[in-house]
């Protein structure tokens, strides 16, 4: 496997173990998830224990161990979005996709996550997919939604 | 850009700024705030920029992109200055008449205009509406005026002239005594003491200390901090500054929430100019001062919140909390003296300096100084952020600015202070709001998310929502928290399905006092707030789930039923259509029945249907 781009990244914090946090960010950013051989790279770059690496890779809900789709459906369970139906919303995602929050689909297409309030709450129930916000959602707009950025997929490709 | 190596350097040039700006230009300022932008104001913004462009208007008119305006619910939002024409719900198709009517000529588009709720009579300007005109916005007035991202603007509005009071005409001891008469109290939600605190921080030994911004903003429904560090980052940079020479700190960190990948692009921006101005770095403006501020994204964990857990984070740890035997004034960040405060506390800095303690105490109550942010949110109509005097009343913010419940529904309650908060019932609702008094009935001021609850909110399972939270959120280091909150949350679970018993109401008491004692951190101590504060003011709804498995909000889906009203339907047949599960069967034009055996309650058939035939029961 290929570090250089590893190596760019510990370079940027110079390789310190404080910024270790700040450089899973970054090769997160870079991958979509954290492999096992880079953990293991970072480790003896870092000179610190793979255990340690982990422990903050595992800590910490920006990080993934396993590959996530090439969309992104988060959805907002912030109290504002609670109250306003964004667990039906949720759900329905679910049963659409066959998947529950943290999971990815077996094509690697979708993931679907929820995260504790986007600070967009009067909008809520908001969707963010690929970071892109759908706002005021329901049910009935789920499959709309899902039809778009399947669309979208293809035109890209 | 040359760095200002005295502070008639920096005078010098606000002084240039202010007369190269032509006061009579009209500025079309548009909210780009993470809402606004989610609402399309990024087109919006193009849109205006070609039309500029396109009419050649350059010279007459300024597009600028700011901060949160604060009416959320209207967005996006645009003021025309110098006028303050205040139009809503813009659209691009809106950008051309906008800039023919109301820049090239001098009219008012009537279309685009909020209209009184009661008067019906449109409004013209932005300080007329009444969710603006009760408020006042000492804090967040700036944001809808400057672009944050551009340092000049900060200056022009007489940005950095506190730090220059506190470097020329202030001394250390000085400045902390102003900020401790003015009684500024943490705004993250502890309401500590923020003087005293720099003043113990200054004291402790070492030659080392930190200052330290917590922009890590992570009670759901409160987005105040991030509508600053966005809308106005030089505030709280200025606030941060003065503090650092007060304690005698040379370095400084910013700690911002991933989540808000607009906040952490502003807030770099701003220092990265602020750098070029020699603002920060060595011998500001020609004194001794010398001082830096870093960032330091989170990594989605609410615990980080906590200032220890957040110290560790920053050293590249995992975040878990430790004890306070010993303050982080006196040991944090590299167990050096390390001064921690809310993004809005540094931003109230400048203003106490600028305009003294005596002024800024004459804002609030007794013990509760200034004005406070708070998202108003939820159940409500006007959705937005509003900053409003410290003593206000409960129903001055949700009614009079907020302008109570949407679609005629009844107040229940409102939820203040994230999870560590609690619910406030409508006999509460003419409580000043402050810090003691939120204290005193069972909730806090945390860091100002303010969530209205109607009539169709489930009390019970909006504890249930923030124990859920809160389980996944705690560290797992201390017992009590880990497993006691698990163990609510699976009462509460059972209650909300039907499988509640009696005795669990005393069980969640007694659980819910052990987790708040023997917990280290404000995370585990105040995590059973949210559920004593309901079974406090809403037993009813608990015994009514418990003893008649019943939820009155019909909310709880093991506890209620969908029925399709023969009389009301029409057999339009949408509702079986769009059944995930072909539970509704009914010949056309005829009344539909739903099968409660396939029914798996998702509520589809009650949201589509236009006869408002599908009954919950």
């Amino acid at each position: 496997m290929d570090f250089s781009n590893i190596d760019r990244i510990l370079d940027k914090y110079d390789r310190s173990p404080s910024g270790i946090i700040r450089i899973l960010q970054d090769v997160q950013a870079e991958l979509n998830y954290l492999p096992r051989d880079v953990l293991k790279y970072i480790a003896s770059s870092l000179s610190v224990p793979l255990s340690h690496v982990y422990r903050i890779a595992t800590f910490y809900n920006a990080f993934s161990l396993v590959p996530k789709g090439k969309h992104m459906i988060s959805v907002c369970l912030g109290t504002a979005c609670h109250v306003r139906g964004a667990p039906k919303v949720l759900e329905k995602i679910e049963r659409e996709l066959g998947i529950s929050p943290g999971e990815t689909t077996e094509d690697l297409e979708f993931s679907l996550e929820t995260v504790n309030c986007l600070g967009a709450c009067a909008l809520g129930p908001i969707v963010v997919v690929d970071g892109e916000y759908n706002g005021e959602m329901n049910v009935s707009k789920v499959d709309e939604l899902l039809k778009k950025i399947k669309q979208g997929g293809e035109i890209n490709e | 850009m040359s760095k200002f190596l005295s502070k008639q350097d920096l005078e010098e040039y606000r002084k240039k700024i202010i007369n190269s700006r032509d006061p009579n230009k009209i500025i079309i300022a548009l909210c780009g705030d993470t809402g606004c932008q989610a609402y399309g104001a990024n087109k919006i913004a193009d849109a205006f920029r070609k039309e500029i462009k396109a009419k050649n208007l350059q010279d007459r008119v300024e597009l600028k992109i700011t901060g949160c305006h604060g009416f959320c619910e209207r967005g996006p939002l645009i003021v025309i200055y110098p006028k303050k024409i205040f139009y809503q719900k813009v659209s691009e198709k809106d950008v051309s008449e906008i800039i023919s009517e109301s820049v090239v000529n001098d009219n008012v588009i009537e279309r685009l205009l909020y209209v009184h709720p009661e008067t019906k009579e449109p409004i013209v300007k932005e300080d007329e509406v009444p969710f603006y005109n009760r408020q006042q916005k000492i804090i967040s007035g700036m944001n809808s005026v400057i672009d944050p991202t551009n340092i000049d603007d900060y200056i022009a509005i007489g940005g950095y002239s506190a730090l220059e009071k506190a470097l020329f005409d202030m001394d250390p001891d000085s400045i902390i005594e102003e900020v401790k008469k003015a009684n500024l109290r943490g705004r993250g939600g502890g309401g500590f003491p923020t003087g005293v605190k720099w003043e113990s921080c200054k004291n402790a030994p070492g030659d080392i200390h930190y200052v330290i911004c917590n922009a890590d903003e992570g009670d759901p429904g409160a987005y105040m901090d991030r509508s600053l560090l966005e809308g106005n980052p030089h505030s709280v940079l200025e606030g941060m500054m003065i503090g650092a020479y007060a304690i005698g700190s040379s370095e400084g960190y910013v700690y911002v929430r991933n989540e808000y990948p607009l906040a952490v692009e502003n807030v770099n921006i701003a220092i990265k100019q602020a750098r070029e101005y020699g603002l920060l770095g060595e011998n500001i403006l020609g004194t001794d001062f010398s001082f830096d501020i870093k960032v330091t994204r989170g990594g989605g964990a609410f615990v980080c919140g906590e200032s220890t857990a957040l110290m560790a984070s920053i050293e590249g740890l995992w975040g878990e909390p430790r004890a306070k035997h010993i303050h982080t004034v006196v040991s944090g960040l590299y167990n050096k003296p390390t001064n921690l405060n809310n993004v809005e506390t540094w931003a109230n800095v400048p203003l106490i300096i600028n305009k003294g303690a005596d002024w800024y105490s004459k804002i609030g109550t007794e013990n509760s100084k200034g004005t406070k942010i708070f998202s108003l949110v939820g159940k409500v109509n006007n959705t937005g952020l509003v900053e409003v005097p410290m003593g206000i009343t409960l129903r001055e913010i949700i009614f009079d600015i907020g302008g109570g419940v949407p679609n005629g529904k009844k107040f229940k309650a409102v939820q203040t202070g994230g999870p560590s908060g609690g619910c406030i019932p409508e006999e509460y609702l003419d409580t000043p709001v402050d810090f003691d008094r939120l204290t005193e009935l069972g909730s806090m001021m945390g860091s100002g998310g303010m969530i209205v609850m109607d009539e169709s909110t489930c009390m019970v399972d909006v504890a249930r929502y923030f124990l859920n939270f809160l389980k996944d959120e705690s560290c797992g280091k201390c017992t009590t928290c880990r497993e006691g909150i698990k163990r609510m949350y699976e009462i509460l679970t059972d209650i909300t399905e039907g499988r509640g018993k009696e005795g669990d109401i005393e069980l969640l008491e007694e659980l819910g006092w052990v987790v708040a004692n023997a917990s280290l951190c404000g995370l585990g101590q105040t995590a059973p707030n949210p559920v004593l504060s309901t079974i406090r003011y809403f037993r009813d709804e608990y015994e009514a789930h418990i003893k008649e498995k019943r939820c009155p909000a019909k909310v709880c889906k093991a506890l209620i039923r969908y029925e399709i009203d023969q009389e009301k339907c029409t057999g339009c047949g949408r509702c079986r259509i769009n059944c995930p599960v072909e539970a509704i069967s009914g010949e056309k034009k005829k009344p539909h029945i739903i099968d409660q055996e396939k029914c798996i309650k998702c509520g589809i058939c009650h949201e589509v249907c236009k006869f408002d035939a599908v009954n919950i029961i």
